[in-house]
């Protein structure tokens, strides 16, 4: 196995006017090439904020990386010139996001988008640019792949005239574009309708089995992470607080957080079963509880929560992050 | 059986287009509620949910159909008539962040139902206000708060808190935990039944969740395309669904576990609503279409408890 993704010991801070929200403390993942990886938490964990620094899209300033770094098939992402990190987005790391609108042009079609995107990935590769002919050929290629019918005719359409669903898939084909190894789909299926949801998520599966890609999902929704990912991991304020196998996680979890966030989701398949809140809220990250953010909200914790940092260890065949984690039972 | 608190018959909402088409957002929706009871109204984005909630409170006028409320037909009722009845209904929105006046205490914003009603006066009202605050689980300390100072939980308990203001009968609750976290959605969950038990309220409950619309409703009702396609108790949609776009829903829930992919129910998108297909207007989507789905319109039809709008349920 290669070790695609490596983030060890990250931490990255926004500063803004009223001060300094530390918003990842320490993040250690290593992702594997050819696994799916799931990143669940509530708002204001980090996730989103994590899996754009995979593709340095985070603004720095505001930002600022206190500690740690990220390195994308051995390379330091933060130490890249303009060329690599150009090669890096697209060709290493693809994305797409919540909102496909947001990330189309409005006043360009489908197709002078595709084809500006693929003669850039062009130049980035240090590859002869193609013809626009060639690009716009390779560009219904990919709206075919992303099963869009009638691709010839989408390519001179305007993102106003295509369904939510459609748009998503346009995306998705722009983000292979660049033949990439890791796709990072934040959110990908929470702006639409749950009928629409199920066919981007299979498609999503369809491409990372044929193409050997690794995923990161991110999401809030531990059903769409449920159905795509073997490997979970479980972020709150900014930590990791649990990495296992879809099995153990769902199965056996260990921290007391994800616990609760299990507990917390109603579930049509137990209409018996009443959801339970966590009480309290996510705490303010410009000011971070001590020791174990999650302790104040904690059913289980002691004065060591307060004082300690837990450290991600290894219990019982998944990482966590939880001092009583041997006392929570399986 | 006592007279509904909420019956709706034949109720439309249609907007012109330019060229004389029309879209039609609501088309031709029977629904009834009674006192004390929860509807959820469920289905996807352009379904014309919301436009029935607000079509219900009156906060838009229909194109046709009768609106009865506590034996009123209020549907062509003028604002002036309607200013006394609003006491009786009241509506949660979906985003309590942009629910609130973000200049306004909670005081404030909770005690404005009051003020508009004319029922306030300076010394009852910071009294009914902290009452109110109680009621949803609020210490007295957040009456001068601001809302930037609040959690979106607390948000949205300050948003039922006005809205319980003027005792009303009916609320509608508009997606009322959607922009909300999980753990926080299930605190909310759990203070509305509660909320309902105690007051005796009726909810109209419009959701996309279909396992949060299984948690807090006695009935469901499944909108397609402007149109209610089925319609009856909680417990018999889920567990024997007749409409194939109820069942397709169902299906595409994705359980909190390892779950593998969903085969992906239906094909293709929801129509345009200015462009409703004849017949019925889910045959196009539908894996049981027959030839006579795409010639006629089928009515929701069935014993009372149960009604399914389907030729081949």
């Amino acid at each position: 196995m290669n070790a695609l993704l490596e983030i060890g010991g990250y931490r990255l801070a926004f500063d803004g006017f009223e001060g300094r929200a530390h918003v990842l403390d320490g993040i250690d993942l290593t992702v594997e090439e050819g696994e799916t990886v799931g990143i669940v938490g509530e708002t204001g964990c980090g996730k989103s904020v994590l899996a754009r620094s995979v593709a340095r899209l985070v603004e720095m300033p505001p930002g600022r990386v206190l500690g740690g770094g990220i390195r994308f098939a051995g390379q330091d992402v933060f130490a890249m010139d303009q060329r690599a990190l150009a090669r890096l987005r697209g060709h290493g790391v693809a994305m797409i996001f919540q909102d496909p609108m947001t990330y189309l042009n409005p006043v360009f079609s489908i197709g002078a988008q595709m084809v500006d995107v693929i003669r850039a990935h062009d130049r980035a590769e240090g590859k002869a640019r193609r013809s626009r002919a060639a690009a716009r050929a390779a560009a219904a290629e990919l709206l075919g792949a992303v099963r869009l019918p009638d691709p010839g005719r989408l390519l001179d359409r305007y993102p106003h005239e295509l369904s939510g669903g459609m748009r998503q898939r346009v995306l998705i084909a722009m983000a292979l574009t660049g033949t990439p190894r890791l796709l990072v789909a934040d959110e990908p299926t929470t702006a639409l309708d749950v009928t629409i949801q199920a066919q981007v998520l299979r498609l999503i599966a369809e491409l990372v089995a044929a193409r050997g890609l690794t995923l990161m999902l991110i999401s809030h929704d531990l059903g769409v992470i449920g159905a795509l990912c073997r490997r979970v991991v479980v972020m709150y304020a900014g930590t990791i607080v649990e990495d296992a196998t879809a099995e153990t996680l769902f199965g056996a979890p260990r921290h007391p957080y994800t616990r609760g966030l299990l507990a917390a989701v109603p579930d049509l398949a137990r209409p018996g079963h009443r959801a339970l809140a966590i009480p309290g809220h996510i705490p303010n990250l410009l000011d971070p509880p001590p020791g174990c953010r999650f302790h104040p909200r904690c059913p289980l914790a002691i004065a060591r929560c307060a004082v300690e940092k837990p450290l991600l260890r290894e219990v019982d065949g998944r990482r966590v992050a939880c001092h009583r984690a041997e006392e929570v039972a399986a | 059986m006592t007279a509904p608190l909420l019956q709706v018959v034949g109720l439309s909402k249609h907007y012109a287009l330019k060229g004389g088409r029309s879209l039609r957002a609501v088309d031709g929706v029977d629904l009834s509620l009674h006192a004390g009871e929860s509807l959820g109204l469920v289905g996807e984005s352009g379904c014309g949910k919301s436009t029935v909630a607000r079509l219900v409170l009156r906060l838009i006028p229909p194109s046709a159909g009768a609106i009865r409320f506590d034996g009123r037909d209020i549907a062509p009722l003028k604002e002036d008539a309607l200013r006394p009845l609003r006491r009786d209904m009241q509506i949660v929105f979906q985003n309590p962040h942009s629910a609130l006046n973000p200049r306004r205490t909670v005081f404030a914003s909770v005690a404005e139902p009051l003020v508009v009603q004319g029922i306030a006066d300076a010394a009852s009202t910071q009294a009914r206000v902290t009452d109110l605050l109680r009621e949803v689980g609020l210490p007295e300390s957040f009456l001068w708060r601001f809302p930037h100072e609040l959690s979106g939980g607390q948000k949205q308990r300050v948003c039922i808190a006005r809205a319980l203001a003027l005792a009303p009968k009916l609320l509608v609750l508009d997606e009322p935990t959607s922009a909300l976290d999980v753990s926080v959605q299930a605190q909310i969950l759990d203070f509305l039944q509660d909320l309902r038990g105690r007051l005796g309220l009726a909810y109209l409950f419009i959701s996309h969740n279909l396992a949060v619309v299984r948690q807090v409703c006695d009935r469901v009702a499944v909108m397609y395309l402007g149109r209610i396609v089925e319609e009856g108790p909680v417990e018999a949609m889920f567990r024997a669904p007749r409409h194939p776009y109820t069942r397709a829903l169902i299906a595409s829930v994705l359980p909190p576990r390892p779950s593998g992919l969903p085969e992906a129910p239906l094909a293709g998108d929801v129509p345009n609503a200015a462009d409703i297909p004849a017949g019925c207007r889910f045959a196009p989507r539908c894996p049981l279409r027959m030839d006579r789905c795409s010639r006629d319109d089928p009515a929701l039809a069935g014993s009372d408890a149960h009604r399914v709008a389907c030729w081949a349920a």
